[in-house]
């Protein structure tokens, strides 16, 4: 008889029924669903179906009903401690008057982290760290706002990686870069991008978590 | 808070120090005093008043039109704009608490109004000295914590709208439809209310008296002109009942109670609430 072996993975997120109502419509209609250590997700889903809006409830900046607790942190109580386990790329570059040298130095700080570190990742990526120092973050073009934030995120080595279409700016030769670091990256992190571009994912993603209208509709091992 | 608001009030003072607004502004109230002594203000008499006094009291009075809109309109955009750019979005999936981002606004941008005032009043100083003016240094004093109390009090009121306001747009009508009222109740439409509808003169006074702005002009009034002569018969009420130093003491301690209970709800609705 052939032995089956169960493998209990270590939930990093956990929801139960989270509910998040906007204007008394429901854009998370009850959602229940586990996130685990090591899991790379695919999270997909057509505009409207609930994906930026829970990133947003995992990184604590909404509020919500049912249930939610990253890594045994409530996002909205322990908001400070938990942002220092989780690394958010968006989807869209915020515009920061801060000069590259500054937001080196903020994030260094915050962090704890070798300022090295993030221009490493930078420099792979194509970005030239050094001869942009002076110049603020608003000024650089979009794809070199890109390849800094994912420096930035990617530098601190978190547990849990959010990035809403990561990739979305970046030239084909910085997604190449940018996927291989994600496929080196720390095999316990907990990685969940969110991306309408399937195909780039199918060497990383180990599970496909599809959301439409607030639920979950597919949700399966790759 | 920790280190996230030092950071923070780091960062946001840096982007401030390189804001052209910033220059600009510090720009006028140093080219104010400049002019004021150009033009011979020091020389002119208020009350019996001459020199670097007379100039304080000048400064003053432009300082109480400039200041309260001014702090308003900027700081009212700071949360809410925050939100609208997506900074906030990026800003807070940082190790930041929510309080850290609130109160490194508000302490980096009283900071940034402050201090150019601060200074246009030091810089007044050292120029009357070089000028053999004598320095009335309980007006200096008295007068640099004053402004200190209505700035912070404009700047609670600015982060309290910014934290509720939906938009940029709903944030700044809001912040000048409340100077509006704040100026249409200084003391001239108090009386013309009094005198119309015949309303008990306590309640009248008390009500203006809750108009901080109202609490600065007879505040920056009542060291030089101590019996507030030029406020006619709302003086008996205000000194009777309050005393010149009681009076002092509260046109400082009120502003900065109003502008700190202000700023607390704003962190208070902000902490609570979506923050984007």
């Amino acid at each position: 008889m052939e032995e089956k072996t169960v493998i209990i993975k270590e939930s990093l997120i956990s929801t139960k029924n989270l509910v998040k109502t906007f204007n008394k419509v429901d854009v998370l209609k009850g959602l229940n669903i586990d996130f685990n250590k090591g899991d790379r997700i695919a999270l997909i889903g057509q505009n409207g179906a609930g994906k930026t809006t829970l990133i947003r409830c995992i990184l604590g900046q909404y509020t919500y009903e049912g249930k939610l607790v990253v890594m045994n942190f409530n996002p909205r109580k322990d908001h400070e401690v938990l942002m220092q386990h989780i690394g958010f790329i968006p989807q869209t570059p915020p515009p920061l008057q801060m000069t590259v040298g500054e937001m080196l130095d903020f994030f260094s700080k915050l962090s704890n982290t070798d300022k090295e570190e993030f221009v490493k990742i930078g420099v792979d990526m194509g970005l030239d760290v050094e001869a942009n120092l002076a110049k603020p973050f608003l000024k650089l073009s979009g794809g070199m706002k890109q390849k800094l934030l994912v420096a930035l995120a990617l530098g601190r080595k978190p547990e849990i990686l959010l990035m809403d279409e990561p990739s979305a700016n970046l030239d084909p030769a910085a997604r190449k870069v940018f996927f291989k670091y994600l496929e080196e990256y720390n095999n316990d992190a907990l990685m969940i991008i969110s991306s309408h571009r399937l195909k780039e994912l199918e060497n990383l993603a180990t599970r496909l978590v599809e959301m439409d209208m607030g639920v979950v509709v597919v949700d399966n091992e790759l | 808070m920790g280190k996230g608001f030092l950071y923070m009030t780091e960062l946001d003072l840096m982007q401030n120090l390189r804001s052209k607004s910033f220059w600009a502004y510090s720009f006028l109230f140093g080219a104010f005093v400049a002019v004021m002594f150009l033009s011979g203000v020091t020389e002119s008499q208020i009350i019996g008043f001459v020199g670097l006094s007379r100039l304080m009291v000048t400064f003053m009075q432009v300082s109480m039109a400039i200041l309260p809109i001014y702090v308003l309109i900027t700081t009212v955009r700071s949360v809410v704009g925050d939100r609208e750019s997506n900074v906030m979005e990026y800003m807070l999936s940082l190790p930041v608490s929510f309080s850290a981002y609130y109160w490194s606004k508000f302490v980096s941008k009283f900071l940034v109004i402050y201090i150019p005032v601060l200074f246009a009043l030091i810089v007044a100083v050292i120029w009357g000295s070089l000028k053999n003016l004598d320095v009335p240094w309980d007006l200096f004093f008295f007068y640099s914590a004053l402004l200190a109390a209505l700035i912070f009090n404009f700047l609670g009121l600015g982060m309290l709208i910014s934290s509720m306001a939906k938009s940029q747009e709903i944030a700044i009508g809001t912040a000048f439809i409340i100077w509006l009222i704040l100026v249409a109740f200084l003391d001239l439409l108090l009386m013309g209310l009094m005198l119309k509808m015949r309303m008990n003169p306590d309640l009248v006074i008390w009500g203006g008296m809750i108009n901080p702005l109202q609490i600065f002009r007879t505040g920056s009034l009542i060291l030089f002109d101590p019996k507030l002569t030029v406020m006619g018969p709302a003086s008996y009420y205000v000194l009777d009942v309050m005393g010149r130093n009681a009076f002092l003491i509260m046109s400082i301690a009120y502003p900065l109670f109003l502008g700190w209970l202000f700023a607390f709800l704003g962190s208070r609705y902000f902490n609570r609430n979506d923050v984007i």
